[in-house]
């Protein structure tokens, strides 16, 4: 018996690169390779670089070797360490606090039928505008021990008789940085809170005014917890930043007066590199990793939606 | 419940007038409609009403008290707005006790007028529910728990019904009566469209431009408009309008355009030869021998009726059958208007001669 082969119609074969380009996984990877290189290349190497040197001796010039947690042994001994995370955490929260206090209120003020509105808007981005370390350089001349514009006006006013040591004295000293990194961050709070403030339907408050609320009130039962999701995210940001912050006591201070206002961000950068000791550097580096994990988690808990922001039905 | 007076009533925006000079008056429990196309005022009256926006000049009372200068909270109003307004942070039940939480009510109190207005409006098992979970339809009655349960004096509704879709705003419409009939409370209600006006209201104050065209029950709008406006206005489809002038000779008629002659009952005195707007509703137009020649163009059937578009005297009228007549485009017909249902306006005033 004779067996018919049936002719079997071929589709011409794509080359093997324009079927893989109909993949969507493989699309879907190639797409994303540039921002895995970037993240890799400057986010995941150094902070792996930076968990590896922790470990080590590394200093500058020379090659490390591997010494366990002997550098977190040792800054559990230094209390220089101690103090600056103290100082991180006294300048985080009472940076955070008055930050939010202020720009609350600014963003609720200038939420208002104010006029020249758009202007003040403006002015009050005006120090999240300015360079750092130009603002920093500004308030190191505001708190200058003689030449210091504070000083001087309450001299010519007659309430003091010598110039104030605001850099000079420890506590002076951290409520200086404090303020002056109050003054840079509430811009951020307030932008963000007065976007937040906008979204709000102003008929809440029509209908919260005709059920009788005060203004009070009204800021109680519908503004604050209307805001209380975009709060949340931006105090977190803002907790991350103060927390980490290095330029500003760098410019004013660096650290001083005995070690008064050294953050672990600046601490960690003089030991590391001003004094070469990049292991024990790093280790101030990372024990700033459970702190902000903290902040993160209480974030994220803090978050999570709550029931009313919940969509769907049920 | 209170009666409302509103006297002579402007309401400027900068150096820009509004409302020139509106006077409403509203009896105690009555159901009060404002109707007017977008931008004539009516929503700025109802939020001077309610105390949203200031009087420029006039007076509104609420009962015997003059309210211009008294805050929206004190003025004993509720007020359920387009969007509903809802506290989305707030539980139903929430929402509708949050007036008498602010006056300090007492736990108990707060829980049984809302359950007593919840069981009013069917909203018992959603009392848990935020508004995010809930319809359109039945935020809509949230807003409306959240009045009834103030028990005001009037209650006031800025278009509540323009959100929902088109089978739940008839649905929502009879209950909003409904509810007025069994509250008996004084409403104010605004809204653009005309038949939610005709359906709801005791009594339509059709606005226009920041004036009051005409006050009365829908059926006195309907049936004579004080003006071409109000004509146009209510009813749906609109009133055709023809232009021509009064020919008296003998028996009474009208002389529209292109020649086309079209029945009078009667005419005015000494309106022979005026220039008027002739209008019939598309309802009052019949089939009969002694018709004016028309060419129809377009015919929609709805099942109930049919609506009927055609050419009289080089014009575009419509005429509703509830007969089904066997119509083509570009059939010849013979429209013939009820004579004792046309109405006559002047050309230049528009008003009703």
């Amino acid at each position: 018996m004779a067996v018919i082969a049936e002719p079997v119609v071929q589709a011409p074969r794509a080359s093997l690169l324009s079927r893989a380009l109909e993949n969507r996984s493989f699309l879907g990877s190639l797409f994303m390779l540039p921002a895995i290189l970037i993240l890799v290349l400057f986010l995941a190497y150094p902070l792996a670089l930076g968990f590896w040197l922790g470990l080590t001796d590394t200093s500058i010039g020379g090659t490390g070797h591997y010494v366990g947690i002997a550098n977190f042994v040792s800054l559990a001994k230094d209390s220089v360490f101690w103090l600056s995370v103290f100082n991180t955490i006294f300048y985080t929260v009472t940076a955070s606090v008055v930050k939010f206090a202020i720009g609350l209120y600014l963003a609720v003020l200038l939420n208002e039928r104010l006029p020249f509105k758009s202007i003040l808007r403006a002015i009050v981005l005006l120090p999240f505008v300015v360079p750092t370390v130009l603002s920093a350089i500004a308030f190191w001349w505001i708190y200058d021990s003689q030449f210091s514009i504070i000083s001087w006006v309450l001299i010519k006013a007659g309430l003091i008789h010598n110039y104030i040591e605001f850099l000079g004295d420890p506590w002076n000293a951290r409520w200086s940085v404090v303020v002056a990194n109050i003054w840079r961050g509430v811009p951020f709070v307030a932008i963000t809170l007065l976007a937040g403030l906008q979204t709000i339907s102003p008929s809440l408050y029509e209908a919260a005014n005709l059920d009788g609320a005060t203004n009070w009130q009204r800021f109680r039962y519908i503004t604050l917890p209307m805001l209380s999701p975009i709060i949340a995210v931006v105090m977190t940001f803002s907790v991350l930043m103060t927390f980490t912050d290095f330029q500003l006591i760098y410019t004013i201070t660096r650290g001083g007066p005995i070690n008064a206002t050294h953050l672990m961000a600046t601490l960690s950068f003089q030991r590391a590199i001003t004094g070469g000791h990049l292991g024990e550097g790093a280790a101030i580096s990372n024990a700033m990793i459970p702190f902000l994990v903290a902040a993160i988690l209480l974030s994220f808990f803090g978050l999570q939606r709550t029931r009313w922001q919940q969509g769907g039905r049920d | 419940m209170s009666s409302v007076h509103i006297r002579d009533v402007r309401k400027s925006f900068g150096g820009f007038e509004v409302l020139h000079g509106v006077t409403v008056p509203i009896e105690d429990g009555e159901f009060v409609v404002l109707v007017g196309p977008s931008g004539c005022g009516k929503s700025t009256l109802l939020r001077m009403l309610a105390g949203l926006e200031n009087i420029t000049s006039g007076t509104i009372s609420i009962g015997e008290r003059v309210v211009n200068n008294v805050q929206p909270k004190e003025r004993d109003i509720a007020m359920v707005f387009q969007n509903y307004a809802l506290y989305p942070h707030m539980t139903v039940g929430e929402n509708m006790g949050f007036s008498l939480k602010l006056r300090g009510a007492s736990t108990s109190e707060i829980n049984k007028r809302v359950q007593r207005a919840a069981e009013i409006l069917a909203l018992t098992p959603l009392l848990e529910r935020y508004p995010r979970q809930l319809s359109g339809g039945q935020r809509q009655r949230v807003a409306m728990g959240r009045a009834i349960v103030r028990d005001p004096q009037v209650f006031l509704f800025d278009e509540p019904l323009s959100n929902l879709d088109a089978k739940l705003r008839v649905a929502m419409r009879t209950e909003i009566k409904e509810l007025h009939q069994r509250l008996k409370t004084t409403t104010v209600y605004v809204t653009h469209d005309q038949i939610e006006a005709m359906t709801m209201a005791d009594k339509i104050v059709v606005m226009h431009d920041g004036i009051v065209e005409q006050i009365g029950s829908p059926l006195d709008l309907y049936d004579k408009p004080d003006n071409q406006f109000v004509a146009g206005f209510i009813g749906s489809p609109a009133m055709n309008f023809l232009k021509g002038k009064v020919a008296v000779n003998g028996t009474a008629s009208f002389e529209g355009p292109n020649g086309v002659k079209l029945p009078l009952k009667s005419a005015p005195a000494n309106s022979n030869g005026q220039a008027v707007v002739y209008g019939v509703r598309p309802e009052h137009f019949t089939i009969a021998d002694d018709g004016a020649d028309a060419e129809i163009i377009v015919v929609e059937p709805t099942g109930s009726e049919t609506q009927v578009y055609a050419k009289l005297g080089g014009e575009q009228v419509v005429a509703v059958f509830r007969e089904r007549h066997q119509f083509n485009p570009g059939d010849k017909v013979k429209l013939k208007p009820d004579p004792s249902l046309v109405h006559l306006f002047d050309e230049t005033t528009g008003k009703r001669l």
